[in-house]
């Protein structure tokens, strides 16, 4: 019940949870944000029919597909290997 | 072009029909698999990560989002996208928060989770009426859009169409269970996800494969504004409550959150949200193509024609670049998506009714194999039958707001108690109780009391509550009314139950 290696896997676990949450939600917020307050700066194009906005919206999807693979990367090698410590 | 919509077509109704025998051979295949209750929830638990990444994504890309965001961007351009980014973002979070510990703590639904160290009764209690409101004004979508679709793509009477969805998708369920409605599912998102990027290739491929020259061509046609938010986001905070819904909403519905107990442990789980994101993400980068391509190609005009919200936008596509089969395909595939939501609703539904009120709060966790199957069977029954009923009595109304009605339910319902028993060691019975409570009536009647009612529907002058999207409130509601009422009365031994549980977050049953 008090193991110190299980609190220190959980710990390790919601931290890494917590971070790329939060790193997400920053994102997607800053994301939305601009789309209610600067909508100017979203309109304006780099060359023939690439908004700022758009550019975002795609990067938005990118950063998704990136932090979800980051963190099957982290649990497969880090925590897999905490766990199977914990089962011996 | 254009009366190709809304003809008896051939092709259309030949792929469909190849659809349906190809599911119903699924079906019976699954049924002869199918003895008990871990069979009929969860497949047996034998699914794997690729697949059920495949049955997830096709749980989750409904014909809303196919047909209803390709028609918002062909309609209003960069605000549609708005949708599909929020519809994609929720999955990390599913990732990071809910999938594995779901997948160890729990059996078949997500109130295994809640109610696992917590009062059986009230919590199964609350928590269902959260999942069957969900429930309901998602399936309630699905059958009115199904009904309006197929009137459209196929010429079929409305109530026909209800009715054969709902019989349909009642034989995937009472005979195959979660076998079947798993294939079917993995079936359809391999159609939807080649539908779509076919009909994607064949747009790219009048801009010679560059997604920059289709843009700009809208842009020239219709004005830059196309590129940039519009009048769908006039109000910054209805923006940012909408968005919190989409993306919270997510780890909150139960159709979804029980496809993890289809896998066998939480490392598959975790492996499958990865698929999931994957092919979810294409279809949302898919749908920027397939919005400004009908915008270019088909037109606004023409898509505002044949159906004033837009939803028309990607079979008009799809004829005007492929013809008259390619219509008939992608039409097939807007039946089989509708199709395979609805049936995974309803089997997470039957689950509801079956397993935590019947099973857990009547009978005391004392049921046999036989009668779990017979009381889940049973159920799928009345949630058909009353799905075709909604699906007809909400014949002509506007239901658009409904799906965003059932991600604000699960947002500020489901996911702040199902978070915080995963989290948070001194939630209590009463507090999880009391969040889920409030979650879902807060959620209820700020709708109610929103602009969507009383101006767009009831037809007052004005609204009480001024958002539309209500979630920027009753999800900070939810959880501190759980943290609150947690701290207020703790309950030490719940607290102790925590610690016992953490093992089984990380480790599952070994």
């Amino acid at each position: 019940m008090s193991d110190p290696t299980l609190k220190a896997v959980s710990a390790a676990r919601w931290r890494m949870a917590i971070l790329l949450t939060t790193i997400m939600m920053v994102v997607y917020f800053g994301f939305i944000l601009l789309v209610a307050f600067n909508k100017a700066l979203l309109g304006t194009t780099f060359v023939g029919g690439l908004s700022v906005g758009m550019l975002l919206g795609v990067l938005v999807i990118v950063a998704a597909w990136v932090l979800t693979w980051v963190y099957v990367r982290w649990a497969n090698t880090h925590y897999d290997a905490s766990l199977r410590g914990l089962k011996s | 072009m254009t009366s190709a919509i809304g003809e008896p077509n051939i092709t259309a109704i030949a792929f469909f029909g190849l659809f349906i025998v190809l599911s119903l051979g699924i079906t019976v295949w699954a049924s002869r698999r199918t003895r008990t209750a871990d069979h009929f929830y969860a497949a047996g638990r034998s699914v794997t990560a690729f697949q059920n990444g495949l049955a997830l994504a096709g749980d989750y890309m409904s014909a809303a989002s196919f047909l209803g965001i390709a028609g918002l961007v062909a309609l209003s351009g960069f605000d549609g996208l708005i949708y599909s980014i929020g519809f994609l973002v929720g999955w990390p979070i599913v990732m990071f928060l809910i999938a594995e510990p779901l997948r160890n703590l729990g059996r078949y639904t997500f109130a295994d989770v809640v109610a696992t160290r917590l009062r059986q009764t009230p919590i199964r209690i609350a928590a269902a009426i959260g999942a069957l409101a969900v429930i309901a004004f998602y399936l309630i979508a699905q059958m009115v859009g199904a009904g309006n679709l197929i009137r459209l793509l196929f010429g079929l009477p409305y109530e026909a169409a209800v009715v054969i969805v709902g019989v349909v998708m009642l034989a995937y369920v009472l005979f195959g269970g979660m076998i079947a409605t798993t294939w079917v599912q993995i079936v359809k998102a391999v159609l939807l996800l080649a539908g779509a990027t076919i009909l994607a290739g064949l747009v790219l491929a009048r801009f010679s494969f560059n997604p920059l020259a289709l843009f700009e061509q809208a842009s020239a046609t219709y004005g830059p504004s196309v590129l940039a938010p519009g009048r769908q986001v006039t109000d910054p905070i209805d923006a940012i409550s909408l968005g919190l819904a989409l993306m919270l909403g997510t780890a909150g519905l139960p159709h979804i959150l029980m496809r993890f107990y289809t896998v066998p442990d939480a490392k598959t789980a975790r492996t499958s949200v990865g698929y999931a994101t994957a092919f979810i993400g294409f279809f949302y980068l898919l749908t920027f193509i397939l919005g400004f391509g009908a915008m270019v190609i088909v037109g606004r005009d023409a898509i505002t024609k044949v159906d004033a919200g837009g939803n028309m936008a990607a079979p008009l596509l799809a004829a005007a670049v492929g013809g008259t089969p390619f219509l008939g395909f992608i039409a097939a595939v807007a039946f089989a998506t509708i199709l395979a939501v609805v049936a995974g609703l309803t089997l997470s539904g039957a689950a509801t009714l079956s397993h935590d009120l019947w099973v857990n709060v009547f009978r005391g966790a004392h049921a046999s194999e036989r009668e779990q199957l017979v009381v889940a069977r049973v159920a799928t029954i009345v949630l058909a039958i009353v799905s075709i009923i909604l699906g007809i009595a909400f014949k002509g109304q506007n239901v658009a707001y409904m799906v965003g009605l059932a991600f604000a339910i699960a947002a500020s319902a489901n996911f702040p108690a199902l978070v915080l028993s995963i989290f948070w060691k001194r939630l209590t019975t009463a507090g999880a109780q009391a969040s889920m409570i409030v979650g879902t009536l807060s959620t209820l009647v700020l709708i109610y009391l929103s602009p969507t009612i009383q101006i767009d529907i009831l037809k007052h002058a004005d609204a009480w509550f001024p958002l539309r999207n209500p979630g920027i409130i009753t999800i900070p509601l939810a959880f501190i009314v759980a943290v609150g009422v947690s701290l207020l009365r703790p309950v030490p031994s719940e607290e102790r139950r925590f610690l016992e549980l953490e093992r089984q977050l990380h480790l599952g049953l070994d």
